[in-house]
């Protein structure tokens, strides 16, 4: 059958292919090769504001032997950038964290809901991811700023005799990336714990174990993969974003994204503002290719 | 046998569930604020959502958006099909890996990325910025959300149907139109729902992308966040939640109705 037909198979299916592999080539790997062209540009005062490296494919192998590693060099000589760097890992990094402790109980409490309500929960947890980030950023502000409705009730509580300054600090940008991802940790997690067989637990329990030593020596080795899964696609994003940082941190957290949206649309400076991509890109290669393959995994088995 | 989850998964789901809920919820009640101060309540009141729509700037805003979401979701659901297709029942073809890698990456790739190297493409190939470029950009990255809806639908399939159309001498197209799409419906719908509100939902690729005139919504917001909350902002956030809400609530109908209409369908085979 394939060979009787396989000739009007395979044209049909090359422009199958064609069509989203050439799509994506273009406007997505072909733009990174620009960006890092830039990166190796000097900046100028026109539009657009860089002068080219390579005029033509002819003159790359020319100069390749002088490429201007003058951004990078800069970038690597004001502490501004790699503060801002590691800022961004440690803080994508610890929320990482407090999102896996939040939503593993979340995650296996659903998991070991019946059948009914796990849909419902399920469907909970997507919810929120289907409304606007911008707007659940933004709503944040009216909760935690210092006339704001969580420190309204406090004071009305008695809890604390003055307004806690919360807004435009770091622990605000933590509640931000917390809260907005959290269903990203969420759903591996309780894909992985779905699929637990509790008769192992029961087994455990049989012989002796006690509800937190069968957890520890069963059910959270089991969901580990669930749990690599939910952390790279909370720390990859997190370590770029922008909008939470801008909103919630205000001055006090430089992350990374703000350093190269300010350095495009208030300093101009295109080419320093693609080097900073690419060394962002450079930090989360590793992180990417990883997720990568846990995905890959999912999909095929 | 069945055992439920114990007191401290239940207390930690509650208070997750209400993490997750009471900042949304309190957003909403304060949209119907009398008081223009945030944390003041002043009564009820609708008077927010008239001066919303006498509010031009937003609204033209918000025409844009829509203009973009519709057609940039459109395009991202036949080519993030096509994706999904061919990763689920394509095994083998010339830079899969590097294939499959295009379509993953851009679910993890920070916004500034992308919407600094698609602006700088643009610049280089010398488009004009607006409309175009920010249909191409949220295109883009939601056809390969659309790719990993579709692909993992399919997978849940297995090809003995599809084989079995073509035995019976059905070309490949017609397989796909009568037999696949039907099967990735619901993938299909949930797709393109999904890259409507992703399209509708980007500030920080469209403010790179964009071009004079062509303010969308989530930057109207966010250049008037800056300032400040007011209850406006509230209303919008309120109106575009609603709308989410209704989205999702008659998408899980019509698949219930789908897999009763099936189960039925099924059962009338065997009786």
């Amino acid at each position: 059958m394939a060979v009787s037909g396989g000739r009007r198979i395979n044209w049909g299916r090359r422009i199958a292919i064609a069509i989203p592999y050439f799509w994506l080539l273009a406007f997505f790997l072909a733009p990174f090769l620009i960006v890092l062209k830039i990166s190796f540009s000097e900046p100028a005062l026109a539009i657009p504001p860089y002068i080219p490296t390579w005029d033509s494919w002819e003159a790359i192998a020319g100069h390749f032997s002088n490429l201007n590693f003058d951004n990078y060099a800069f970038l690597f000589s004001d502490p501004l950038y790699l503060n801002s760097y590691l800022n961004s890992v440690r803080i994508a990094g610890i929320s990482t964290l407090i999102a896996l402790l939040i939503g593993y109980p979340v995650a296996y409490g659903i998991a070991r809901s019946s059948p009914n309500w796990r849909a419902t929960l399920l469907m909970m947890v997507i919810l929120p991811f289907w409304t606007s980030f911008l707007i659940r950023v933004y709503a944040w502000i009216g909760i935690l700023k210092t006339g704001g409705v969580l420190n309204t009730f406090l004071l009305w509580t008695g809890i604390i005799p003055e307004p806690l300054i919360i807004h435009f600090t770091p622990t605000a940008v933590y509640i931000g990336i917390v809260y907005s991802y959290l269903p990203f940790m969420i759903l591996p997690l309780y894909a992985s714990l779905e699929k637990l067989d509790l008769s192992l637990l029961e087994a455990a329990a049989d012989l002796g174990a006690r509800p937190f030593t069968a957890f520890r020596r069963v059910t959270l080795p089991l969901s580990l993969p669930g749990v690599a899964a939910g952390c790279f696609l909370v720390f990859i994003p997190a370590v770029g974003e922008f909008v939470i940082p801008e909103l919630l941190g205000g001055s006090s957290t430089q992350m990374i994204g703000r350093t190269l949206w300010s350095e495009f649309f208030q300093n101009r400076d295109w080419p320093i503002a693609s080097a900073v991509a690419v060394l962002l890109l450079l930090v989360l290669v590793i992180p990417i290719m990883i997720f990568q393959r846990i995905a890959r995994r999912g999909v095929t088995g | 046998m069945h055992k439920g989850p114990g007191l401290f998964l239940k207390v930690s789901m509650i208070l997750g569930f209400a993490f997750l809920y009471a900042p949304i919820i309190i957003l909403i009640v304060y949209s119907f604020n009398e008081s223009k101060l945030v944390t003041v309540w002043g009564g009820f009141s609708t008077k927010w959502y008239v001066s919303l729509w006498q509010n031009q700037g937003l609204m033209d805003a918000a025409k844009i958006s829509a203009g973009v979401a519709v057609t940039a979701s459109t395009l991202a659901t036949v080519l993030g099909v096509l994706a999904g297709f061919i990763l689920a029942r394509v095994p083998r073809f010339f830079g899969r890996t590097l294939f499959s890698g295009m379509v993953l990456a851009p679910l993890v790739m920070p916004d500034v990325i992308i919407g600094l190297s698609l602006l700088l493409s643009f610049i280089a190939i010398s488009l004009d910025r607006g409309f175009i470029t920010l249909v191409i950009a949220h295109a883009t990255f939601s056809m390969c959300y659309v790719a990993v809806v579709v692909q993992a639908r399919l997978a849940g399939f297995d090809t003995s149907v599809e084989e079995a159309a073509q035995d019976l001498g059905a070309r490949p197209l017609t397989v796909f139109f009568r037999i696949t799409l039907p099967l990735i419906a619901p993938a299909v719908a949930a797709g393109w729902l999904l890259s409507f509100t992703l399209s509708l939902d980007d500030l920080v690729i469209a403010s790179f992308v964009t071009g004079p005139g062509s303010t969308t919504l989530p930057m109207k917001i966010f250049s008037s966040v800056r300032l400040g909350v007011t209850p406006e902002i509230n209303a919008i956030a309120t109106i575009l939640i609603g709308l989410v809400a209704t989205g999702t609530v008659i998408y899980s109908l019509m698949l219930k109705r789908a897999v009763a209409l099936r189960i039925r369908a099924e059962q009338a085979m065997k009786g």
